[in-house]
């Protein structure tokens, strides 16, 4: 941990400012101490133990107008650790959101976030990693750099606590899914619409909720015919607010994720049109096209008798007279089930009826069987050096 | 296909389909479905020359055929317009389409990503994910360069952003 922070001190310019490193989080209220108020969280009795905080590393992939705004506010709470992934340089378009300055501009997006954030708060260990995580070898890089356990090495799985999947399309994010399916790594997803109007976040755990591809991804309608949408010229707009909003959302929920306070959204639309926020939940689908989730969700399915036992031991231990109260008389004629049990064939109907408000951005992929006349075809030449030579001939004509 | 030009549906209709559904980390499959998208690409460039409609170039750039490069084109006024074509195959393909970039064109229209990925309809990603995994490189250079340089090239030259290499070097080469 220490290597890093000196490795990393040389892409970070050491204002004469710069506060030295924290090695306690202090409570004592003195306008000299950065985390005071976010001790206060402990003794007003919202969070249990502040402090942990700093044991987490929470990987940060796509550092844009949503991504960057998440790693300064985790920054500023005292995060532990920060992996930060973008290919990107920062340009003076991306100057009407905020985090980057202007004298920036050129800059990887990874190396000009550390230099921000390490000037901001010196306790945080950050990586920065410039790479594309969708070709073969960023994806490579991306997967052993959640593995690495360099920070913490105790921690059971991989060497991150959370993923924050701040990308803006749908290939990175397939790639995300990807990586945290086979990691068995809990990850959150954000993402903000091409017309900057509606935003969502999703907590996504594989196996046991639906994962990126169970179901074609969800967005918050605008509200907004499409047809009267005017794409000429443009991509894509973005706005401040909303990309910071959702990013507020994001870290609101990651902090109630890891630090165990509240109720962690597992899926929570934004429609700034309307001022809306549609909820839902996911479960995975049995049916569904990425075959590592598939087994997550039998290890899931598997482990449900110890996860049974475990939420009992908990209950008893919590507050068992409650409970034996509770079964004395059913006031509320609650039906005390497992809603696990509730499921039946209801599984994966996640692409059923959608709440009001929400609607899925791509079609499922069609069914199709293999037609017969194109295994014939596939006899004529089958040698992949032939075609590549079929190819060149072609081309060079 | 709704929102298509009848061409690009003509067309498209024409090139094989694929239907192994492999990605480059996928091994033995991939080596299939690379010998499927080889398959379609020959199919798809014979048939533009049959209809005196050649415009593009595409080879794999490694051997696992991770990363192509290449060259498309575009006539405009009688001029043709040339430029460098490149793009991965993401380890989430096929169910992902790969980003397709001109890198020469980057920052030069609003039309395009970072790094010169070009911007897809909204027609495209949902016919793309529909057809999983029997749409390959071919048909994603069917549906979503062609219409692209159809639409921006004439808007990028009238518009003074790009000259035609004749212009430029002063070269008698057509
Ligand atoms: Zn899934």
């Amino acid at each position: 941990m220490q290597s890093r922070v000196e490795h990393l001190s040389t892409t970070a310019t050491s204002g004469p400012l710069q506060r030295s490193k924290i090695k306690d989080m202090s409570a004592e209220v003195v306008d000299s101490n950065p985390y005071s108020r976010l001790m206060a969280l402990q003794r007003m009795g919202i969070v249990n133990n502040y402090e942990r905080i700093r044991e987490f590393s929470v990987a940060i992939v796509g550092i844009g107008g949503v991504g960057s705004v998440a790693s300064e506010m985790l920054t500023r709470c005292g995060i532990g650790r920060l992996l930060l992934y973008d290919y990107d340089t920062v340009e003076l378009a991306n100057m009407n959101r905020l985090f980057f300055r202007p004298e920036q501009a050129g800059m990887t997006k990874t190396d000009a976030a550390v230099q921000t954030l390490s000037d901001i708060n010196p306790d945080v260990v950050l990586e920065s990693y410039t790479l594309n995580i969708t070709t073969v070898q960023g994806f490579e890089t991306f997967i052993s750099s959640l593995r690495s356990k360099s920070f913490c090495p105790s921690k059971e799985g991989c060497g991150v606590d959370l993923v924050l999947s701040c990308v803006d399309n749908y290939e990175a994010r397939m790639v995300v899914n990807q990586a945290c399916n086979e990691l068995n790594q809990t990850w959150m997803e954000s993402g903000v619409s091409e017309d900057a109007v509606s935003g969502h976040i999703q907590l996504l755990i594989p196996g046991e909720t639906a994962c990126f591809a169970c179901a074609p991804p969800l967005v918050v309608a605008s509200g907004i015919d499409e047809r009267t949408l005017k794409r000429e010229g443009v991509c894509a707009a973005s706005l401040p607010t909303t990309m910071g909003i959702v990013a507020g959302l994001l870290v609101q929920n990651t902090l109630k994720y890891l630090l165990k306070f509240g109720h962690v959204s597992p899926y929570l639309g934004y429609n700034a049109l309307k001022d809306y926020f549609p909820t839902m939940e996911m479960k995975p689908n049995p049916q569904c096209s990425n075959s590592v989730c598939l087994e997550r969700q039998k290890e899931y399915a598997l482990a449900k008798p110890a996860r049974d036992a475990a939420a009992k031991a908990k209950m008893e231990a919590e507050a068992p007279s409650e409970i034996e109260c509770l079964h004395e008389d059913n006031e509320w004629n609650i039906s005390v089930v497992d809603d696990t049990d509730l499921q039946g064939p209801d599984v994966g109907k996640s692409s059923g009826a959608l709440p009001e408000g929400l609607v899925h951005e791509l079609p499922s992929a069609d069914e199709f069987q293999k037609t017969p006349g194109s295994e014939e075809s596939a006899n004529l030449v089958d040698d992949l050096e032939d075609l590549k030579r079929q190819l060149e001939a072609i081309n060079a004509d | 296909m709704e929102g298509w030009d009848p061409t690009t549906k003509s067309t498209l209709t024409q090139i094989p389909l694929l239907s192994v559904k492999a990605g480059p980390r996928d091994g033995a499959a991939w080596t299939q479905r690379s010998k499927e998208e080889y398959k379609a690409l020959i199919a798809y460039t014979s048939m533009n020359k049959a209809n005196d409609n050649d415009w593009f170039r595409i080879s794999a750039a490694n051997p696992e055929g991770t990363r192509w490069t290449g060259k498309c084109w575009y006539i405009h006024n009688l001029l043709k317009y040339e430029f460098d074509l490149q793009f991965d195959i993401p380890v989430t393909y096929p169910a992902t389409a790969p980003e397709l970039e001109l890198p020469q064109l980057d920052g030069k229209t609003q039309k395009m990503y970072r790094g010169g990925k070009i911007c897809l309809t909204v027609h495209f990603k949902p016919l793309w994910a529909k057809n999983c995994p029997r749409f390959g490189i071919a048909h994603a250079l069917c549906l979503g360069l062609a219409p692209w340089l159809a639409a921006e090239i004439p808007v990028l030259v009238d518009s003074g952003m790009i000259k035609h290499k004749d212009d430029a070097s002063s070269s008698i080469e057509s």
